[in-house]
């Protein structure tokens, strides 16, 4: 059945080296207060069916880092720099008609609210076949008969009425279930998920998240999950990128970066969340101050400012992204990463000045 | 959910608020159908204490919010705030009691006027009840933006546009207190914060509570959070109470089924910890047809016919611990009951 080849197709297509390969990334805006560095120089890679979560707090430039991957930021008053090669072809560069040629087949993207992302005035079945009749080709028949394979995929009950339904009918878990089929229709190898689960409750969201890890298993699929929530990406990504202010500061598999954090603003991300395990009234930790301006960034680190473990040199000369030395697939940026000795010297000389204040 | 019942109201101890039989519902456009937002609910707030009120979206915990503020009236039921029934009461003895119980929404930065001065949103509810003298109330409003952290020079010439949305909920904070309030209803009042904004706005909370001995009710869908807050907490679905238990109970050993549900689906930051398979499908219904019987039975495990017909009553299955299910996880199973609260 032609269908079925063609929605399996990304599982069979093979490419050598790292699927998606960032060098020097910036996205900058022109604004009338000035330059704002949403995105200021991110490196990575990211390898064929492996899950990478970009964690960071709001205007850290997750966002924006994922837009400007997929092609789908305002030309105007953008400067974009860097390279982003996508299956060994650079992409950073194109421009919206080419886009279109990988939209859909190479990379599709689901977005956080599933209210505003689906069209209210075309039924379910239509959204989900239309790219496939405009992407591949398909005939009005083949692509209805898709779209309700798609549906059962993603466990929508009674696809066939689902399909005959306009978005307000369905409700915010299900709607998102449709943006998954949508993102889905056309065999992605990359899917970018943008806080696909924020605006839903915590067992839709479990749901979702695990619809996310089969479908990227099941059709050997990148899956890009951008998130401020550190709990969702801790169980569902295979790596971790952790952003602040426009920068990558630390990227590490899942389970060391939990393990052994080298980022100071990682280990007081991870401390601010409340735990489960921890008694009523718990005192929580929290990072003083505020995120970087982005127009005028501090020099030096960026997270210097509300480091507890600042020191000088942290204020003048910016830390490069350095590999662990036991770990080259663990990078960080820091002057005195958590563990280093200057780190527990620090946390000793600011305790001892808290006693002195109070 | 089933439940209805109030095996769990106090009736020793200083209590302040006691809500009833709380029955709030909106009618679906000339349908003569109707959406069951909050059906026959009962809860107290001890004096001090810190009340959490969890549950999915449309569960009912923020119309419950605003139903004791009588922000809409309920359609039934009582609420007796520091012994006095509000629902009967005159519009100017509630104006009055008002000043008493203040309330901090979800979206900081829509809740506060975009077109004032931070420094007048909060000086305005002195002014209107003339307390004190001028520069009294000067004095009070700017302790306590010092209080929350906002510094009292930049609220005078600033609009809420030129504050992040965490200030924001400082300033939402400040002008909640500013009458000197017994009880603060937080209606998800974390939410729309980062994680690192989010620690600063609950240390703060803590902190003022017992600075101004408050009584909290805080609403939300987090559980971590509201676990870190609260005394004691309790559990909402679809209108309806299902558990109420000491806040460390409740998490140690859940006694309903939705809370141990609930419970399983938080992402835990840690990638050590294996991930539980869901034991639920679906989502919850419609609030306009609720499910007879106890209301969570479609989902639920371990939903027989009696499930199915009859609905469950709080009743206490360890010490302050009250669950309205009859086949509960710690406890046992309920004794026969006459089927006196079954399906409304």
């Amino acid at each position: 059945m032609s269908q079925t080849v063609n929605v399996t197709q990304a599982a069979t297509r093979e490419i050598a080296g790292p699927l998606l390969e960032l060098t020097d990334v910036t996205t900058h805006f022109r604004t009338p207060r000035g330059m704002v560095r949403a995105v200021d120089g991110v490196s990575f890679t990211l390898d064929r069916g492996q899950s990478l979560g970009i964690v960071g707090e709001s205007g850290s430039g997750k966002t924006i880092l994922s837009r400007s991957i997929m092609g789908l930021l305002p030309t105007r008053g953008t400067e974009r720099g860097g390279s982003i090669k996508f299956a060994g072809r650079e992409v950073g560069n194109l421009g919206r008609k080419q886009m279109r040629t990988i939209w859909g087949k190479e990379m599709a993207m689901i977005f956080q609210d599933p209210m505003t992302s689906l069209n209210p005035l075309m039924k379910i079945g239509a959204q989900i076949s239309e790219p496939l009749r405009i992407h591949l080709g398909m005939s009005h028949a083949d692509a209805a008969a898709t779209a309700r394979r798609l549906l059962q995929d993603v466990r929508i009950p009674e696809p066939d009425r689902r399909l005959e339904q306009y978005p307000h009918e369905l409700s915010g878990g299900m709607r998102q279930r449709v943006m998954i089929a949508i993102a889905m229709a056309c065999g992605p190898t990359a899917l970018f998920a943008d806080e696909p689960t924020t605006a839903l409750d915590v067992t839709v969201q479990a749901q979702i998240l695990d619809l996310l890890g089969e479908q990227r298993r099941d059709r050997n699929m990148s899956l890009v999950l951008v998130t401020h929530d550190l709990g969702v990406v801790a169980g569902h990504t295979d790596e971790i990128a952790v952003m602040y202010g426009g920068k990558l500061v630390e990227k590490a598999p899942t389970r060391r970066l939990f393990a052994a954090m080298k980022m100071p603003y990682t280990e007081a991300l991870l401390a601010s969340i409340p735990k489960m395990a921890d008694p009523s009234h718990t005192r929580l930790s929290v990072i003083g101050g505020r995120p970087p301006d982005l127009v005028h960034p501090p020099i030096g680190c960026r997270f210097a400012p509300r480091c507890p473990y600042a020191r000088e040199k942290c204020q003048s000369d910016e830390p490069p992204l350095i590999a662990t030395d036991d770990d080259p697939s663990h990078t960080f940026a820091c002057w005195y990463p958590v563990g280093s000795p200057e780190y527990h010297e620090s946390r000793e000389r600011n305790a001892a000045k808290k006693v002195e204040a109070a | 959910m089933a439940g209805t019942g109030k095996a769990h109201l106090r009736t020793e101890g200083d209590v302040l608020l006691r809500v009833e039989d709380l029955v709030v519902e909106f009618p679906v456009g000339r349908t003569g159908l109707k959406v069951n937002a909050v059906s026959g609910i009962s809860f107290d707030v001890l004096r001090g204490e810190t009340l959490g009120l969890v549950g999915e979206s449309g569960c009912g915990k923020s119309t419950t919010g605003r139903a004791v503020m009588q922000l809409r009236p309920p359609d039934s039921g009582s609420v007796a705030f520091e012994g006095r029934e509000l629902t009967s009461m005159s519009h100017n003895d509630m104006r009055e009691a008002r000043t008493r119980m203040q309330m901090i929404f979800q979206d900081p930065i829509s809740s506060l006027n975009p077109r004032r001065k931070v420094r007048e949103i909060v000086l305005e509810p002195l002014s209107i009840w003339k307390r004190g003298t001028k520069e009294e109330r000067s004095q009070k409003v700017d302790d306590l933006l010092n209080e929350v952290g906002i510094d009292p020079e930049r609220a005078a010439e600033s609009q809420p546009h030129q504050f992040s949305g965490g200030q924001c909920q400082r300033i939402s904070i400040a002008r909640s207190l500013v009458l000197d309030p017994t009880l603060i209803i937080c209606d998800e009042p974390v939410s729309a914060l980062d994680v690192s904004v989010q620690a600063q706005v609950l240390n703060l909370l803590e902190d003022l509570k017992a600075k101004h001995g408050l009584t909290l009710i805080f609403i939300a869908h987090d559980l971590a959070v509201v676990k870190n807050i609260s005394d004691r907490i309790a559990v909402m679905y679809l209108g309806k109470m299902c558990e109420v238990a000491p806040s460390d109970q409740l998490y140690a050993s859940p006694a309903h089924h939705y809370t141990s549900v609930l419970l399983d689906s938080i992402p835990v930051p840690d990638p050590e910890v294996a991930i539980t398979k869901m034991a639920i499908e679906g989502e919850p219904p419609s609030p306009v047809l609720p499910p007879a019987g106890c209301r969570f039975n479609p989902r639920c495990p371990a939903a027989d016919d009696r499930c199915r017909s009859e609905e469950p009553q709080l009743r206490e299955v360890a010490a302050a611990h009250f669950v309205a299910c009859h086949h509960p996880l710690i406890g046992g199973d309920a004794p026969v009951t006459v089927s006196a609260g079954a399906a409304h």
